[in-house]
């Protein structure tokens, strides 16, 4: 069960629930045994809509990685590629069912293309002369699941503006075509990510965002070093440790990571110690049970506290890894320089502490992202700061990294300083960005999810929600790109009175990425304004 | 009371049965039926009649011709036949007659002679000949089923999604099966054959030999076999005499019927009645008729569906009818009303007499924005009927531009599809255009087309990025982009390119390149990068080891870690190493040698720009407390108390924290007070906040 999906009052298990039954259905077409060969890109997704058990339900048999020349031997009747739309798959797609037309017994072919059929890998597969040997061709639509295109992707400024414009053109073509529904959400924000590249490059500070800086969320799964998770009670002393990366899902449909996953990191202990003694305090109840009853009792609330006590050693053990990070005098350092460029101090100079770790050759990303928030914070380096990181770098991490920094350039997160003018200040002050007084245990604004910065985005959307972008025009001027609103009348029928104390739904649509640290202040937000948002992101 | 019963006659000792006619057909047939192609639809449909003059042997001397008839026999269609000899005719469940010639080419005619299209059932069809073709119904469609001369069978399950699968070899198969026909089963098309006293069941992976359970012995050749409309049921006609009727998996007998008569017949096949749960197989010979039965059926007919219903009044051009239908039915715009315009568009379109202008006008008045109505359907129907012109003014009226791209593609209207693509907003449509665009136009001509389109280009170089490299030169060229071009040359210095001499050919192109594009900085950068590679070259030359590919600060350290510290002083003033990061780097590499003595040389050699935290901090690393203490004493006083609890002199620390009067520092040493010690130190401090305190 996907307990975690129906929370909140938009209800994603029907989603869930909708693209299941499109898979099933795919399998139920392709009669027989089957094999699927996996796009390994496509398996984390899929992951979290199909367990193996129901494909092996619907007669699959064998799963594959999509690999150049021949496919592994399997006696099935069919053969099913899932892919996304990329031309390079097509390539290997071919050699695999020419080698396998060669290998003797025919076999089915087909194909399902995630999300999208995509006319260009058929007319690939076409040239190559191996398209109508695939029975099924099909597109499988997991669009609301992360999913990298970066040859598909839009490569236009202001696609957000396209995107609106392609909305409201669909709304047109598909009048008729769909039955009316009652709408779910009331406002949608676009975002596009340009308009605040600030957010992503300083260090998320809250307890999942965390985690996923230091190890990296994919999925919704965490990789993490073994040791700490090793069991405890071992006779032969550090022999058995664990090699492999302890691998670990994270969601709300556990109790504790839903309460954790949005706090401030410094709030985690509190709340973790608060839990383990509540935890030891059930199982001791175990003594005061006398009667048989109160036995009974205890023993059906048993596999819950011991669910919980589980969590709270898997959390616990997490913490303690983050902690060894956030307490080291380096961590403490780069934080340090991150928040004095967020509020303002020193931004137009060489930083030492960015030419210590060029000069200790720290990892590459850090320096990067140092630097271009230095840049993003100063509306620019001054050309010759800017030279000077970009030599340091070439230097220290070699020449063909100026690739790199010229696709920073591009993407605009490193750029020099264009008229001396820096309009930071100004955007910093209007839209409040640095709070001072942050309170990291029970916080009253969004700033707490970067102990003192509050992500531009985040502060868009609140200033939306109320009073309203009009306070803030002089702002969303010096901001890049254009911005709009658009209205959607709906038909009468499908207005809807709104109850007493029901509030508006908005679901925010973040066009190039969201951090889990704008997402917890999101969340926040929606309890603070006693309204709902939800938040979406794309690529 | 007996003219109930007058009609009736006996049928063997319990049976009675009559005769008599539903309806009489109205035409007015030329030829004898036996001499032709017969081919009725199923349903009460249409009846095709092409009189065969292929299959006598003398030449044809009047063209054949096709006719078509109702059910009940009025002409709704008759044509010259011009094309090749047929072998077999059909209609599909949409009606469409399938016309199977000898060559293997199928031609599609409509229920009113209009030719819709025509496909060929492959090469190998081609070659060997058709020697016998059949027509058959599945759940997706109509297929078509062919044996060839070569004695092999080609099929196709949906003749409106066309996939040819060839069958397997019957192996020792000399000559043509004495009969054979289509089966379905799991939703796959088989097919069964006869040769001799053997069956074969051949699905499209192997061909496998069966046997009907309960067939009396005796049987050396099946004459005539007949599957019944459901796939549920077979019949075998032996040259025994006998009919075996059973499941059409041949798991089981319904029942054996021993006939006496030992002539092949000339047909055989399952009838029943609507509903009746009792199947019936009727025999026909030259001069008699047979009906062989009872086999419990339990299987309930399909309806025709109304929307079946609707598409037959439809092509029969009654839309005013169906609509009326429609309308009574409250049926939803999109399944009814909007369908049924959109056939009476796509008949419109066929109005030759009635100019472009006009057709337009009217299909548009007519549909207006009526939901579900595709408008590229019916422009698509325009183009098939050789109205280029019309179609672009109907697909003008389409709302969806993902929609108008492939006809506009088909029509060669490639740059107009490219706008309508950018339009829609789907990459992949963007695409397939300009790969179109490529393989119609000229280079010059395709690139002029892109410059017009900005997003069309950007887009294609994404794609070449990817899939040809050499054309993204082609296109930074045209657009004078040397920023991209030298980046471009970058690369193929890393990827193309092997040797020392053509990357750094490859790299002196790139600076050109960002000279051209005033970007001076990366001009030099790239110029240092050709000067490293050269030296790093000679220093393998010289002093072996690997060099080449390290960054500059790489190659010094190795110079370093060899030993080479005159070489790698060189190297830093060459390249203009900052002071700062020549310190680190010369503190990091001597360090890691342990070679002590010269590091403490080096940190007398001047002044440290660095300060000397940094080597009390490496020493410790390297665990070499004894050197950390030397420098320790010459870290400057904002650092003294970190470096003095680093080598883990906690007294003197706090000696300093106090005499510097600093709170964090106290604290930090105080949380440095765990020793057994240490007790003395703490004391020591609390006595100085006390003091400070009072002040």
């Amino acid at each position: 069960m996907a307990a975690h999906l129906s929370y909140g009052r938009v209800n994603l298990n029907v989603l869930r629930e909708a693209v299941r039954r499109e898979l099933r259905e795919f399998l139920d077409k392709c009669a027989g045994s089957k094999a699927i060969v996996w796009d390994e890109y496509l398996t984390g997704p899929f992951g979290l809509i199909a367990q193996y058990s129901l494909l092996k339900e619907h007669e699959v048999e064998k799963m594959f990685t999509l690999k150049a020349s021949r496919l592994p031997a399997a006696d099935v009747k069919n053969i099913i590629f899932f892919v996304r739309p990329r031309l390079e798959l097509m390539d290997i797609i071919a050699e695999n069912v020419l080698s396998e037309d060669r290998r003797g017994p025919a076999r089915d072919f087909h194909i399902l293309f995630v999300p999208r059929r995509s006319l260009l890998c058929e007319q690939r597969l076409k040239d190559l002369g191996v398209l109508g040997s695939f029975i099924h061709r099909e597109e499988y639509s997991l669009d609301l699941i992360p999913f990298d295109g970066d040859l598909l992707s839009m490569e236009s400024e202001g696609a957000f503006k396209q995107v609106a414009n392609m909305m409201i053109r669909m709304k047109r073509e598909f009048t008729g075509s769909q039955n009316s529904v009652f709408p779910v959400f009331d406002n949608l924000l676009l975002l596009d990510r340009n308009v605040d590249l600030l957010t992503p490059l300083a260090t998320q500070l809250t307890y999942e965002g965390l985690i996923d800086e230091i190890y990296g969320i994919q999925n919704s799964y965490v990789k993490l070093p073994p040791e700490k998770f090793a069991p405890k009670k071992q006779g032969d002393g550090g022999k058995d440790l664990p090699t492999e990366a302890k691998k670990l899902q994270l969601n709300s449909a556990e109790e504790l990571y839903a309460e954790i996953r949005d706090k401030n990191f410094n709030a985690v202990g509190s709340v973790l110690s608060k839990k383990a003694k509540v935890i030891s305090a059930a199982f001791e109840e175990r003594h005061n049970a006398k009667t048989v009853g109160e036995i009974k009792q205890f023993v059906s609330q048993l596999p819950h506290m011991q669910a919980a006590r589980g969590s709270l050693a898997n959390h616990t053990s997490i913490a303690e890894l983050i902690k060894d990070v956030t307490t080291s005098e380096d961590f403490f350092d780069k934080l340090t320089v991150e928040q004095e460029f967020m509020s303002g101090i020193d931004t137009d100079k060489v930083n030492g502490y960015i030419e210590d770790c060029i000069a200790q050759k720290h990892s590459l990303i850090k320096v990067l992202r140092l630097v271009c928030l230095q840049s993003v914070c100063n509306s620019g380096l001054k050309q010759k700061v800017l030279d000077y990181y970009k030599r340091e770098i070439l230097q220290t991490y070699g020449y063909e990294h100026i690739l790199t920094l010229h696709n920073l350039e591009k993407a605009g997160l490193l750029k020099p300083q264009i008229g001396g003018r820096n309009n930071y200040p100004t955007i910093r002050k209007t839209l409040r960005l640095w709070m001072d007084d942050v309170n990291e245990q029970n916080p009253t604004d969004i700033s707490y999810v970067y102990s003192g910065y509050a992500p531009l985005s985040v502060r868009l959307a609140q200033l939306l929600a109320r009073p309203g972008w009009r306070s803030i025009e002089e702002v969303l001027r010096i901001l890049p790109g254009p911005h709009f609103e658009e209205r959607q009348p709906l038909p009468t029928g499908l207005q809807k009175k709104r109850q007493p104390g029901e509030n508006r739904v908005t679901l925010i649509f973040f066009l190039g990425g969201v951090t889990f640290a704008e997402v917890a202040a999101l969340r926040f937000l929606s309890q603070l304004e006693d309204g709902e948002i939800r938040a979406s992101f794309s690529q | 009371m007996d003219c109930y019963t007058a009609n009736w006659n006996p049928l063997g000792d319990s049976a009675f049965y009559r005769k008599y006619e539903l309806y009489s057909m109205d035409w007015d047939l030329k030829e004898e039926l036996r001499d032709c192609l017969v081919a009725a639809a199923p349903y009460g449909g249409p009846i095709a009649l092409l009189r065969n003059p292929w299959r006598k042997e003398k030449p044809a001397s009047v063209r054949p011709v096709l006719d078509i008839y109702s059910a009940s026999g009025m002409p709704l269609a008759s044509l010259p036949w011009k094309s090749g000899p047929v072998v077999s005719l059909g209609w599909s469940a949409e009606e469409e007659l399938l016309c199977v010639q000898e060559d293997g080419v199928v031609l599609v005619y409509g229920l009113h002679g209009d030719f819709r299209r025509h496909f060929s059932m492959g090469n190998e069809v081609l070659q060997n000949r058709v020697l016998d073709a059949r027509i058959f119904h599945t759940e997706f469609g109509s297929g078509v089923a062919i044996l060839t001369g070569a004695h092999r069978f080609t099929l196709s399950a949906n003749v409106g999604d066309l996939k040819l699968r060839r069958m397997p070899e019957v192996p020792g198969l000399q000559s043509a099966p004495s009969c054979w026909t289509t089966l379905c089963q799991d939703r796959v098309a088989h097919v069964l054959l006869a040769v001799g006293p053997d069956l074969y069941l051949l699905d499209h992976a192997a061909c496998s030999t069966v046997t009907p359970p309960g067939l009396a012995p005796g049987v050396s050749s099946f004459l005539q076999m007949a599957v019944s409309f459901t796939y549920r049921h077979l019949a075998l006609f032996t040259d025994t005499g006998y009919i075996w009727m059973g499941t059409a998996s041949l798991k089981e007998k319904l029942c054996e019927f021993n006939c006496n008569i030992r002539a092949p017949p000339k047909q055989m096949v399952w009838c029943s009645r609507p509903r009746s749960k009792e199947k019936a197989v009727v025999v026909a010979w030259e001069k008699r008729l047979m009906v062989v039965g009872d086999a419990p059926e339990s299987i309930q007919y399909k309806q025709l569906t109304i929307q079946v219903l609707l598409d037959r009044l439809v092509l029969r051009r009654l839309y005013p009818l169906a609509i009326q239908i429609c309308e009574y039915l409250r049926l939803p715009e999109v399944q009814g009303v909007s369908r049924i315009l959109a056939h009476w568009a796509c008949y419109k379109v066929q109005q030759k007499d009635v100019s472009d202008e006009d057709v337009a006008r009217a299909i548009n008045q007519k549909l207006g924005d009526t939901p579900g109505v595709s408008y590229s359907d019916i422009a698509a129907r325009a183009y098939g009927c050789g109205r280029t012109e019309l179609a672009i003014k109907l697909l003008e009226y389409e709302p969806r531009s993902g929609e108008q791209v492939p006809l506009l593609l088909k029509m060669k209207r490639s740059k107009l599809a490219l706008s309508k693509a950018i339009e829609s907003g789907d990459t992949d449509l963007v695409f397939t255009v300009l790969l179109h665009l490529k393989n119609e136009l000229n280079r010059g001509d395709f690139f002029m087309t892109l410059r017009n389109q900005p997003m069309a280009l950007s887009l294609y170089r994404q794609f070449c990025k990817h899939q040809e490299l050499e054309t993204l030169k082609d296109l930074y060229n045209q657009d004078d982009n040397h920023q991209e071009l030298g980046s471009f040359h970058i690369r193929a210095s890393y990827a193309a390119e092997e040797r020392i001499e053509g990357r750094v050919a490859a790299l002196q192109t790139a600076a050109d390149a960002f000279y051209k594009a005033k970007n001076e900085f990366a001009a030099k950068a790239t110029e240092d990068q050709m000067r490293l590679l050269r030296l790093q070259r000679r220093l393998e030359d010289e002093l072996g080891g690997q060099f080449l590919d390290l960054s500059l600060h790489d190659t010094v350290t190795t110079l370093i870690l060899g030993g080479h510290n005159k070489r790698a002083e060189q190297l830093a003033r060459d390249f203009r190493i900052p002071d700062k990061r020549l310190w680190w780097l010369k503190l990091t590499a001597l360090a890691a040698l342990e070679d002590w003595e010269e590091l403490e040389k080096f940190s007398k050699s001047k002044k440290s720009p660095i300060g000397y935290l940094p080597f009390v901090e490496i020493c410790m690393k390297q665990h070499n407390k004894y050197e950390a203490k030397k420098y320790a004493s010459r870290v400057g006083p904002e650092q003294k108390v970190k470096a003095l609890l680093l080598v883990g002199d906690v007294a003197q620390a706090a000696d300093v924290a106090i005499e510097r009067r600093n709170e964090a520092e106290l604290s930090l040493v105080l949380s440095h007070c765990t020793g057994a010690t240490d007790g003395v130190t703490a004391d020591k401090i609390q006595r100085a906040r006390a003091q400070a305190q009072k002040k």
